[in-house]
Order: structure tokens, then C-alpha cells, then sequence
């Protein structure tokens, strides 16, 4: 099976990546500045909602539902966009879905295409694919065009630019941007200025342009985009063609679903009551926007991942970032660490189901199990529990033979009374490991500190304290 | 197998375990809000969006002297919008329809809107008479949004309700703009860098 860019690498070598990050002081003051000030934000305009929990609650089980029946919702979105006039493609792998991509933009003639942000297209790692085929795909979104014109990865689900300052996203400008002003000052305003300047031409002269969806509606056969900046309307509506790549968990029933999503959504990962655009349409509008309007459902591991009764329910993730804000590790490794295109708590469960856990063994632990992800979350993943199953499905792969020993040896040890006893009686032998021990327990202790172990074990003490313990307890059995 | 019955396949493959759904989602969540016009504009100014509430009996003259105000005088007007909002004014017209350079060429657009979110400050255009096709809307880079007092609904779920899913919807809360750098808010970016709202009572 192919997986495009769901990671970069065969195996992500999380602790290797995020001792380097943590290690990086301007890395970590970026992504601390922007996610102190994201769930700030995000915290106030969760608590003006009294109605929030019952959101959370609402937005989970219509999810839920659309997972217990994807198979009907799936036919019935197909049916109902094609009777508007999209053309329905289906996409087993990345593979298969640059593929399609790529052949209807060939028929098209062109060779430059604009782009949506999305992260199925990054997961599938398109732009990479249609460069090999000698078509150039263009990031419109900002912070995109910052990664892109950077020939960086991006490090956030929301704002993929989020470990670049302004210091430095100038200078990628001044380097990279071959109309960027020389003037260029680091001012927001003025780089999204430049961004305008340099992107407006190639708006009004693409016929292709490519997005995902947030949401497709089964009921309907709509799509809907949310965005900022304009850069989604302006592909969405100028150019005569238009490829949607969409993945199969994101459908909803029906466009009534829309009035829960539309407040969880914006609320929880930009932190704005409403963000500027959302852009809905349903097949072709005649005379209003892209004539030829195309729609790839993507599976790419999805089913996979359904197959799972404790981890499905990463397949509700609306993309909203929201556990990536909180997360105290994320916070100080940053999204590159994760070497996947989902970084942080929802990438650390969706991530190694959508590709094997063999292949991304080390993500479940890239976890504290604080639980905050949980609580954020607004369709209410119950992240630490798939991560603690994940951790148990990657140790029965063997890829972590340490913990697997260490756990089956303690499994045995409390099988039986006599045994645990004995076991207890090595545990001072620890005291030997907290000062360091040898590999592999120095990679555990290198890091965290060991409880002392108390001289004696309780059991011990409790029958020398009271000598005739035992016999008081046979006496009284005895009465 | 075609992609297509191999990916139902497998998603059926999947869920079969699972019991059938006859189970009803919770809506527990508020279906209708007392936000009103006041809230509405609070939100706009909170978008740093300008807001005008003028009475319907003198909204002509009110539009035609906001337009003056704002230096527009070569105004794109949709297919619906009455001629006495733009006396004096370069009316152009989307027949036929305008390329984007033309579009970028005017000085603003001026639309009604389908409905109005008092909650979240938001607009939304159905691509109905009054506000033509979504490029209208989009390219040039000041949007004068004219909204009755009536169509302002509370929340979010109101207007969902009363929406046609089937028509090009645009949703606007504001002016274009960016969180991308350091998540910090800066309007202007794509699409209009000003928009201007009257709520006609």
C-alpha cells in the first residue's frame, strides 16, 4: 500500500527528532508564543458557550454515526453530487489519488495548477506527485506558501508555518519570492501584503485549481471550505476547473449537521467565533464558479483505521488542532518532531493506524497521557485511551522488546503470592538502575527519575513489626 | 475490483461488527439565541468590519452617500440591486460576465445577502438576485453589504435552517485575514480588504 507522505520516513524516530527540537531555543520560543496565545483565545470563546459540552456530545455521535454506516453515506454523497454534475472519482491508495489528479488535470492542457490548503493533499504528498509528472501546483494559503517557498514540511494541522517568527518568514520572502518588495519589513501586515501582491495574477490566470473539503454532505452532495484569507474562494470560484480530494471520514448526513460543526470548528482551532469564509457548493452552479467539478474520495488507510473499535474514533478528528495547542509536548518538540504529515496527539493515534503501527511504533509514546487532549477535543477523542492501546499493539509487534520483557517478567511475577513476594525482595536491587543502569534502562532513566525503592518491601516490614502477625491472623481463622 | 467497490467493500467489511444504527444523535446543544441587531454589530466592529444602521425609507440616499464617502464611485451592482442606490455612480453590470482583471478594476461591490448571524457577525450570500455570482464578492477589494433588519437570525443553527444547501453558499465574518504568522490577527490578505455593512430598519 502506498501512503504518500502520511510519514516521511519509514520509521519516525520520535525521540531522536525531539531531543533535537527540544534542543533549539528559537524553535521552541515560536511555537510556545503562538499556542499560549491560540488557547488563550480558544479558552475564552469556549467559555462564552454555555451549550459547549452539549456540542462536544452532539458532534461526537453524528460522527459516530456517519462511521457506523459510512458504506450508505459514502453511495448516497456519490448519488447525490453526481445528479448536481461533479464527477465522482474513488482512490484506493496516494497512489492511485495523484494519479487521477494528475489525468484530469493533463486533460485539461495545463500544467500550473492553484492550490487550497489541505491536509489530504499533503498526506498524499500531491504536489510532489504532479511535479514529477511536470505540473507545478502553487500553495495559496500563507503560511503554506511560507513552507513552500521555504522548502520546509509543514508543523501544524491550522498554521503550518507556526515554528517560523516573522524574522524569519521575511527573509524566505526576501530569498524566495521573486517579486517580494527589497523594502520588506517583518510587520504581519506587510508580509500578508506581499503574499497578496505576489499570488493575485496567478488567481486570475489558473483554469485547475485543487482543495480537500472540511465537510461533504451526503444528504446533499455539497463540499464546504473553511478559510481566512480569501486564497479558498479565490480557487474555489475563479478557475474552470476544480479536483476536490476528500477523504471518506468526512462526510456528514446531512446539511442540518453543519450548524454543530460550524460552531466547533472555528471556535476550537482558530479560537474566532466564526472564521472570515466558508464556501459551500454542490456540484456545478451554472454560470458561478469551475464548470468541471471533480471529487476524489480517498481511502488511504481510512479503512484501516475503521476496522479498529477502540480507534476509530480518530476518524471523527475534524482537523481543528485544537490537541495540538495544549499539548505539552508539542509545545516543546514542535510539529517536525512527529515526521508525519498529523503531527501531535491526533497524529500520535491516527498516524501509525493509518500506516501500521510497525511502521510509527514510537508515536503512541509520544505522550504524557495528561489528558488534555481529551478534554479540548470537540467531537470528543479519547485520545489517551487509544494511545495507551496503540502503546500495547506496538510492543505486540516487538518493536519495543524492552518494555515488552519488562511487563510480561512483572505480568509473572504477580501471577502468584510466593513469586511477587521473592520479586519484591530484588526491588533495592534498583537502586542500581536509578543512578543510571546500563542500556536500554539508561535511555528510561536519562530521562526521568526512579522512586527510590524503600530498603525493605511493606510485606517485609509489617512481619517484623508484628512478629506474631501471622499467628494472630491463623488463630483467628482458626476461632 | 473497481476502487470504488473495493473501498465499500472494505468499509463493510469493517463496520460489520458493529450494531446496526438505529441510535438518535443528542441535539441538546441551543437552537435558537437572543442575539439581535446589537450583537450583531459588535461583532462586525470586533472584525474591524464598518456598520451603518439607517431606516428603510431613507436607505438610497444612505447607500449613495456611504459609496461617495468611500472614494467608490465605478461600483459593480448585481442583477437585483435598484437603481436609485447608485444615482451618480458608474453602475457595471456582471452582463456579460466580467474577467477577474475587470472584477479587480472597480472601485467596490455593493450586495444584499441571503441571511445574517447575530452571534458570529456573520453574512451569507446564496448567489440569489442582489448578489450574483460568488466571484462578485470576492475580487474586488471593498464589499458594501446591504442587510434588512428582518434577516438578521440569532445563532447558527437558525440560518443553517433556513438555508437552500443546493445554492453556492458564502459565509463572511469580516473583512479577509490571516492568523498565520504568530497567530496574530492582520486583515487584508485575498479578498476584500474593507467591508462596510448597513442594516436597513
Amino acid at each position: 500500500m502506498s501512503s504518500g507522505e502520511t510519514i516521511w520516513t519509514d520509521d519516525p524516530p520520535f525521540p531522536a527528532n525531539a531531543k533535537r527540537a527540544v534542543n533549539n531555543a528559537q524553535l521552541r520560543r515560536n511555537i510556545r508564543k503562538a499556542t499560549t496565545t491560540i488557547r488563550e483565545r480558544r479558552a475564552n470563546l469556549v467559555g462564552e458557550m454555555p451549550d459547549w459540552q452539549e456540542l462536544r456530545t452532539s458532534g461526537a455521535a453524528i460522527k459516530d454515526e456517519v462511521l457506523r454506516n459510512l458504506d450508505r453515506y459514502l453511495e448516497q454523497f456519490e448519488a447525490a453530487a453526481t445528479g448536481r454534475g461533479a464527477q465522482v472519482h474513488w482512490a484506493r491508495d496516494a497512489d492511485e489519488a495523484n494519479s487521477i489528479v494528475a489525468s484530469l488535470v493533463a486533460a485539461t492542457g495545463e500544467t500550473e495548477v492553484i492550490k487550497v490548503k489541505s491536509m489530504a493533499t499533503q498526506e498524499i504528498g500531491l504536489v510532489r506527485a504532479l511535479a514529477e509528472r511536470g505540473i507545478a501546483a502553487y500553495e495559496t494559503d500563507l503560511a503554506e506558501l511560507i513552507i513552500q517557498l521555504g522548502h520546509d514540511r509543514p508543523s501544524h494541522i491550522v498554521v503550518p508555518a507556526i515554528h517560523k517568527n516573522r524574522a524569519e518568514i521575511r527573509e524566505i520572502f526576501l530569498k524566495e519570492m521573486n517579486d517580494a518588495p527589497a523594502d520588506l519589513s517583518d510587520d504581519p501586515q506587510a508580509l500578508a501584503e506581499a503574499a497578496r501582491q505576489h499570488l493575485r495574477r496567478k488567481f486570475f490566470e489558473a483554469k485547475v485549481a485543487i482543495s480537500g473539503a472540511n465537510f461533504a454532505i451526503a444528504e446533499t452532495g455539497s463540499l464546504l471550505v473553511a478559510e481566512s484569507e480569501g486564497n479558498g474562494r479565490m480557487c474555489l470560484t475563479l478557475p474552470d476547473t476544480l479536483i476536490s480530494v476528500v477523504g471518506i471520514e468526512k462526510l456528514l448526513p446531512t446539511f442540518r449537521d453543519l450548524e454543530v460543526f460550524l460552531q466547533l470548528l472555528p471556535r476550537s482551532s482558530t479560537g474566532e467565533r466564526m472564521n472570515p469564509y466558508n464556501s459551500v457548493w454542490t456540484g456545478v452552479t451554472p454560470g458561478d464558479g469551475p464548470q468541471n467539478v471533480h471529487v476524489i474520495l480517498l481511502d488511504n488507510g481510512r479503512t484501516n483505521v475503521l476496522r479498529d473499535e477502540v480507534g476509530r474514533q480518530a476518524l471523527r478528528c475534524i482537523r481543528c488542532a485544537a490537541c495540538l495547542n495544549v499539548c505539552p509536548v508539542y509545545e516543546r518538540t514542535g510539529g517536525h518532531a512527529y515526521g508525519a504529515t498529523y503531527p501531535g496527539p491526533i497524529g500520535a493515534v491516527l498516524t501509525p493506524q493509518l500506516v501500521g503501527v510497525e511502521h510509527a511504533s514510537e508515536l503512541p509514546f509520544a505522550s504524557s497521557l495528561c489528558g488534555y487532549c481529551y478534554e479540548v477535543c470537540p467531537v470528543k477523542i479519547d485520545i489517551p485511551t487509544v494511545l495507551v492501546k496503540l502503546r500495547h499493539d506496538a510492543v505486540r509487534t516487538g518493536r519495543h522488546p524492552v518494555e515488552g520483557a519488562l511487563f510480561g517478567a512483572a505480568g509473572a511475577a504477580m501471577k502468584g503470592r510466593r513469586r511477587w513476594t521473592r520479586a519484591l525482595r530484588l526491588a533495592p536491587l534498583m537502586r542500581f538502575a536509578r543512578r543510571g543502569g546500563p542500556p536500554p534502562l539508561s535511555r528510561w532513566t536519562s530521562v526521568r527519575n526512579l522512586p527510590e525503592p524503600p530498603d525493605q518491601s511493606f510485606r517485609d516490614w509489617w512481619v517484623r513489626q508484628h512478629e506474631s502477625a501471622r499467628e494472630v491472623i491463623r488463630e483467628r481463622k482458626r476461632q | 475490483m473497481s476502487a470504488r467497490d473495493e473501498i465499500l467493500a472494505r468499509v463493510r467489511e469493517a463496520i460489520a461488527p458493529a450494531s446496526p444504527s438505529d441510535r438518535q444523535v443528542p441535539r441538546d446543544y441551543r437552537t435558537r439565541t437572543e442575539d439581535g441587531i446589537d450583537r450583531f454589530i459588535e461583532r462586525l466592529h470586533h472584525y474591524q468590519a464598518r456598520t451603518q444602521r439607517i431606516a428603510a425609507g431613507r436607505l438610497e440616499k444612505g447607500v449613495r452617500a456611504t459609496l461617495a464617502d468611500r472614494g467608490v464611485h465605478r461600483v459593480l451592482a448585481p442583477d437585483g440591486i435598484p437603481d436609485g442606490w447608485l444615482k451618480n455612480l458608474e453602475r457595471l453590470t456582471d452582463t456579460p460576465p466580467l474577467d477577474p482583471p475587470a472584477l479587480d478594476g472597480v472601485d467596490g461591490v455593493i450586495t444584499t445577502c441571503a441571511l445574517a448571524i447575530a452571534q458570529t457577525g456573520t453574512i451569507i450570500l446564496d448567489g440569489s438576485a442582489g448578489m450574483g455570482r460568488r466571484a462578485l464578492s470576492l475580487v474586488p477589494d471593498y464589499h458594501l453589504c446591504v442587510v434588512r433588519a428582518d434577516q438578521i437570525v440569532g445563532s447558527v443553527p437558525e440560518a443553517i435552517a433556513k438555508l437552500d444547501a443546493t445554492r453556492p453558499l458564502t459565509f463572511i465574518s469580516g473583512p479577509s485575514a490571516t492568523v498565520d504568522i504568530e497567530m496574530v490577527r492582520v486583515g487584508g490578505v485575498h479578498g476584500p480588504r474593507r467591508l462596510e455593512v448597513i442594516i436597513a430598519e
